[in-house]
């Protein structure tokens, strides 16, 4: 059964290691729906995010496939933990004085925050969960969206492990 | 006369001769590295961005170069010299396109798991990314066929990304592992001192030593098995472990078919080898794997080649797979008992345990049966030469202990069908690429790891045209393979897919306008010779193999034939044409 998975690779931070990386997902036909890339707790070694759609034989493929590159560290299927899951997105509304309030009431109720505001527009950044974002993106859309921008995933697993 | 291979110095001399911390360049560096690495020759081609490694090179003469006449035939003769040695293959290109000619020849390396070193020049660092004159992006570009690669950005790494490129291309899985050297880096000057022996890679670990707990399972299970088979591949010859499976056969009296990759890993005069498997394989093999309830595969990757259509391979079998790569187990096939492990390990530390497989005597009658109903067969003619014959001929007036190279199509099957391997490490061929152009410089390569041994190159007419051009290193180094052409004028096997499965429609295989082969080695300074009936083939081999140089052999052969068994695609590997022989 086809399900979403999100597996944290930790690399060697070379030149070329997310070309690896991403490389691998492409020829091996294994889909990336978003991938993430920066330093991890240690020098020298980036932490990649990568949440990935597939099946139990799949997901262990990708594994496998991935601890064959020399720069990959190590594997971790987070969603096989509980886990915390976070993105982040911005988001450009189109905002005449007359719907801000309204606006402003759906980004309070989501925790969210405007950061920007031009005449006639607002930017509006909303961290969470992808289906919180969503459901964000929703909302908004009523308004007119001129510009969306989302981080892609980033998690760890909960807890002292 | 004999092949101008250099003499083998020990690595405790060159140690001390070259060990010294010294300020020097990169290319001198490369050059010592590769020799501090147990490097014999390197096959290459000049050019602008290699210029200061060339110019190292000059008058260098603790390693043989031999300048190919095509990048690709350097890096398949690199190729063949590391399947028919067991030990690395390094070859040389320049920048752009140089490097991209090597692409084939990587790809066929990583495929078939072979161990290269391949080392590219490149436009200086300062010009990487501008368009410069030959600059292309070879690490980006073979990303995907190579084990591993290097853009070497300064001089300093160089000692130890070459000592960690023999490393990864040598052990575990075995691979092509690529090194970018730009033009300033070649020429930058530095303190050289040799790399430690000691390789810090925290990524790559090969697992060599398999699970205790996988091999007890395994070995309950010959107990159980009524009809055990072994499926042996390439992985039992890279790791060395052909001894120890010739004792885990003799322990357990299991049948065993080796893969294309695998020939020569078990003795083929042995009553229990049952030939290859698979598209081209021995009926038996292919009933044998679809009525056993044990399929021990050691060291072969599920090939579809190997499987026919996978739903429905071994049906009644329980799986047990043996490879040191994690990745391949349960990629194509899923598996019951997965051993991860170097091969030679694996068998050493099993044979002690295993016992012969005592339910399975009803079986191994049935294997011989098979074995004996249903060999390889061929109609044979008086007036055509048959190129099922030519290979016979070439098995019998051999005794099988040739090193034979193939090009790639009906020939090669043939070649696998009728030469029978008793040694590993004899049977050089593009399995997983099914790479044309790869038999004669292949040979070349085996003949620069082997000048003791017979080196016979078996092609076709076609494959023959792609890599023709190194008749020349054969003929002026003396390297003395015996190239066969098997001429049927056309491109057989895809004549033979187009008569089977596109209804007779021949669609651009006919091969008219060839050479003269014979003229064609001539021209190169090669003896040229042709056969066209079966005393002139007799003869002509003969005539061959007193010959002391590299000789050309065309054996002009029948246009129709069609290799048999074949399973064609989307069919399970029981259901075979079987031609009517």
């Amino acid at each position: 059964m086809s399900m979403r998975h999100t597996i944290a690779v930790l690399v060697n931070d070379q030149p070329g290691v997310l070309q690896r990386v991403s490389g691998l997902f492409g020829r091996r036909g294994f889909n990336i729906e978003s991938i993430t890339v920066g330093q991890s707790e240690e020098t020298g070694l980036s932490r990649m995010v990568i949440v990935t759609l597939g099946d139990e034989q799949t997901l262990e493929q990708i594994e496998k496939q991935l601890y064959k590159l020399i720069d990959v560290i190590k594997v971790i299927n987070l969603s096989s933990n509980p886990m915390v899951a976070r993105e982040l997105a911005l988001i450009k509304v189109i905002a005449e004085p007359a719907n801000r309030p309204e606006i402003m009431g759906v980004v309070e109720t989501f925790r969210a925050s405007v950061v920007d505001i031009g005449s006639h527009s607002l930017m509006v950044q909303v961290v969470g969960d992808s289906t919180k974002i969503d459901a964000m993106i929703e909302l908004l859309k009523p308004y007119g969206i001129r510009e969306l921008s989302r981080t892609g995933v980033t998690a760890m697993i909960r807890g002292n492990v | 006369m004999s092949a101008q291979i250099p003499e083998v110095r020990s690595t405790e001399q060159l140690r001390e001769k070259w060990m010294k911390p010294e300020v020097i360049t990169g290319s001198e560096i490369l050059l010592r590295s590769l020799l501090l690495e147990g490097v014999e020759c390197v096959f290459g081609y000049p050019g602008g961005a290699v210029l200061y490694i060339y110019d190292a090179m000059y008058g260098f003469e603790d390693f043989k170069h031999v300048l190919t006449r095509h990048e690709q035939g350097a890096i398949h003769a690199a190729d063949g010299y590391a399947r028919a040695s067991g030990k690395v293959g390094v070859c040389i290109a320049t920048s752009g396109p140089g490097a991209t000619n090597l692409v084939t020849g990587i790809a066929t390396a990583y495929m078939d798991s072979v161990p290269l070193v391949v080392i590219t020049g490149n436009v200086a660092t300062t010009l990487i990314g501008t368009d410069a004159f030959q600059e292309a992006d070879i690490t980006g570009i073979t990303m995907p066929i190579t084990k591993h690669s290097y853009l070497v950005r300064d001089v300093k790494e160089l000692p130890r990304v070459i000592h960690e490129a023999f490393h990864i291309a040598s052990t575990g899985r075995k691979g092509p592992v690529l090194i970018d050297i730009p033009k300033d880096v070649s020429a930058a000057l530095t303190l050289f001192e040799p790399s430690s022996n000691a390789v810090n890679l925290r990524g790559y670990n090969p697992r060599m030593v398999p699970n205790k707990l996988q091999l007890d399972k395994l070995a309950q299970a010959i107990e159980e098995a009524e009809r055990p088979m072994i499926l042996a591949g390439g992985g039992v010859i890279y790791s060395g472990g052909h001894e120890a499976l010739f004792e885990f056969v003799k322990r357990t009296e299991i049948p065993i078919t080796t893969t294309l990759l695998g020939l020569g890993a078990f003795p083929s005069g042995h009553e229990l080898w049952t030939g290859m498997p698979g598209m081209h394989g021995t009926y038996t093999s292919n009933i044998a794997i679809q009525e056993s309830d044990l399929l021990i595969n050691i060291g072969a990757r599920f090939d579809d080649r190997v499987t026919g259509k996978l739903d429905g391979f071994a049906p009644h079998a329980k799986i047990v797979h043996i490879d040191i790569d994690p990745a391949e187990i349960g990629k194509n096939v899923p598996t019951d008992i997965p051993i991860v492990g170097d091969v030679k390990t694996v068998l050493e530390m099993l044979n002690p345990e295993v016992k012969r497989a005592a339910k399975a005597d009803a079986w191994r009658t049935r294997i011989q049966q098979l074995k004996m109903e249903q060999p390889f067969r061929y109609q044979d003619s008086d007036t055509v030469l048959k190129p099922q014959w030519v290979i016979e001929m070439l098995n019998e007036t051999t005794r099988g202990e040739a090193i034979v190279t193939t090009d790639v199509g009906q020939h090669q099957m043939w070649s696998a069908q009728y030469y029978k391997f008793n040694q590993p490490r004899s049977w050089i061929t593009s399995g997983g690429l099914g790479t044309m152009g790869f038999g004669l410089p292949s040979a070349i390569g085996a003949q620069m790891a082997h000048p003791e041994r017979l080196v016979i190159s078996i092609n076709g007419d076609g494959g023959m045209q792609m890599c023709s051009q190194e008749l020349a290193i054969c003929a002026i180094n003396n390297i003395p393979v015996k190239v066969v052409i098997i001429n049927n004028q056309v491109l057989g096997m895809v004549r033979q897919w187009q008569e089977l499965i596109y209804d007779n429609r021949y669609s651009h295989i006919d091969l008219e306008g060839s050479p003269d082969f014979v003229k064609l080695a001539e021209a190169y300074g090669v003896k040229g010779l042709r056969a066209t009936n079966k005393e002139e083939a007799r003869k002509a081999w003969a005539e061959a193999l007193e010959t002391p140089g590299p000789v050309v052999v065309e054996f002009v052969v029948s246009k129709g034939e069609n290799v048999y068994p074949m399973v064609t695609q989307g069919s399970t590997i029981d259901q075979m044409l079987l031609g009517d022989a």
